[in-house]
């Protein structure tokens, strides 16, 4: 279960009040909401990266507000991916496990078996700048899974690839959600993007969380 | 229908080859100036240059602007990595103050540092270091100015540097000190190669500061700008040309090397 508890939040001009929501656990749940309405700042809250002025985040009902995103086991893909620009992909996949101290022989384990699952086994050593827009999606996807998380928090992860690529990261981001068995946060602009994944679909507008509706999305 | 034909681009390159070309001309007639007159007196050149007094000046000047750069490299990285990332009441002073070395003429610091190491605080710390009169006060005198110019080059460095990396470093299990070390320093470190070489350059050319505070006494702290200012004082033109060119040769050199090694173009890239 993810949920926010009367949040009020303030990012210069910009301010949510009062915002309430709740994911239970294993929903794929999509937030829509027009470009800088602030999806992407609860996505943040989520993840730690944002302080709310007052109300509490919880997470697998454990109250997080107070908690360093890193303590959160929880994982994050934002916009454009953002991988490291220096490390290739296997070290991409192994970065969480190392600073979680794993030891090397788990990290190439499962290195190797995100590499298989997500389809990029051959591009354990290629750097970010060598690979397309849905290749480093399926890195940045295995990255923030490497220490299985059971949430996931994904900041318009479909919007900058072409058709079929799209077509293809959806079928994967649904079935991840089973075979790692995940709550989703999807957030995007896009209501057939949601039409398609959620099988929770929210929308932010004018500061609140307006509609919630329940699909079977699968 | 008349067709559509946008202007020629000859005059914008005109523009760029002539304001270019003469600038580049500026510098290459100076170099020549130079150079001319050296090569024609080889042996008087090497002689002098070859003297005890040059020789201690040019391995003060060479070991002291090499540490002086170290020394802003390490105080550039955390400043300019605070002042990119971080907002703060009094920041615009802060910025205004690590820049007032940057503007101020160079004799001004160096009075500011001569004043200092006056009133008590300053000699408190002479007690324990010897800093007037010594190698520190060379190396000190050329920090002042040289760090402002890494600062200000690390920090526009960090700017770069998309601060979502460090976020999802920090998601992935960081803290802050792992994600800056982990991934954040590796972005950086050609630009702190280009602004070590930044600050380097400014330090073997620093004269006023290193000449008010430091002084320019013979096997202590002379540098090579101080013996070009002594040489050309007493009238030996000859002198001060070969304490130039060695300089333009040593200036050479280094910042060669460093953009082979990819130094400024990949900080600045």
């Amino acid at each position: 279960m993810m949920a926010l508890e009367h949040i009020v939040l303030q990012q210069g001009a910009f301010r949510l009040e009062e915002i309430n929501l709740e994911i239970p656990s294993g929903e794929y749940a999509v937030l829509m909401g027009k470009t800088g309405c602030g999806k992407t700042t609860l996505l943040e809250l989520f993840c730690g990266l944002r302080k709310a002025i007052s109300g509490r985040v919880l997470l697998r009902g454990e109250d997080v507000t107070h908690l360093p995103p890193g303590a959160r086991r929880i994982g994050y893909v934002p916009q454009d991916h953002v991988l490291f620009p220096r490390m290739s992909v296997a070290e991409q996949l192994g970065f969480a496990p190392r600073i979680q101290g794993w030891n090397a022989k788990d990290i190439k384990e499962r290195v190797q078996e995100l590499a298989e699952r997500l389809g990029i086994a051959h591009l354990l050593e290629r750097r970010p700048h060598f690979l397309s827009g849905g290749e480093s999606q399926r890195v940045a996807l295995g990255r923030a899974l490497a220490v299985r998380p059971s949430i996931l928090c994904l900041d318009e992860p479909l919007s900058a690839l072409d058709e079929d690529t799209h077509e293809d990261v959806m079928h994967l981001l649904k079935s991840l959600q089973h075979s790692e068995n995940l709550t989703l946060f999807h957030i995007t602009h896009s209501r057939s993007e949601a039409e398609r994944l959620a099988t929770l679909r929210l929308e932010l507008r004018d500061g609140q969380i307006t509609s919630l509706e329940t699909t079977d999305a699968d | 229908m008349k067709v559509y034909r946008p202007k020629s681009d000859l005059g914008f390159f005109a523009g760029l080859i002539l304001l270019g070309g003469f600038y580049l001309l500026m510098i290459s007639a100076l170099l020549l100036s130079l150079t001319l007159r050296g090569v024609f007196r080889p042996g008087e050149m090497l002689g002098f240059l070859s003297s005890p007094p040059i020789r201690y000046a040019l391995a003060l000047s060479l070991g002291s602007s090499a540490l002086t750069a170290v020394l802003s490299v390490i105080f550039a990285v955390p400043i300019g990595y605070f002042m990119s990332r971080f907002h703060f009441r009094g920041k615009a002073v802060v910025d205004a103050i690590l820049d007032v070395p940057i503007v101020l003429p160079p004799m001004v610091v160096g009075l500011g540092l001569l004043l200092f190491f006056m009133t008590p605080m300053g000699q408190v710390i002479e007690q324990h270091v010897q800093v007037t009169n010594a190698i520190p006060s060379v190396v000190l005198a050329q920090l002042t100015v040289a760090a402002a110019f890494a600062v200000r080059m690390m920090r526009s460095v960090f700017e770069r540097v998309d601060p979502r990396l460090e976020q999802v470093a920090l998601t992935l299990g960081c803290s802050r000190g792992q994600a800056f070390f982990q991934v954040i320093l590796p972005e950086v470190a050609p630009g702190m190669l280009a602004a070590w070489s930044l600050s380097w350059a400014r330090a073997i050319g620093e004269f006023g500061p290193v000449l008010l505070f430091a002084g320019a006494t013979r096997f202590r702290t002379e540098v090579l700008p101080s013996t070009i200012y002594l040489e050309l004082a007493i009238g030996n033109l000859n002198g001060a040309l070969a304490v130039s060119l060695l300089m333009v040769l040593v200036s050479l050199v280094v910042l060669i090397l460093i953009r082979a090694g990819g130094g400024m173009g990949a900080a600045v890239g």
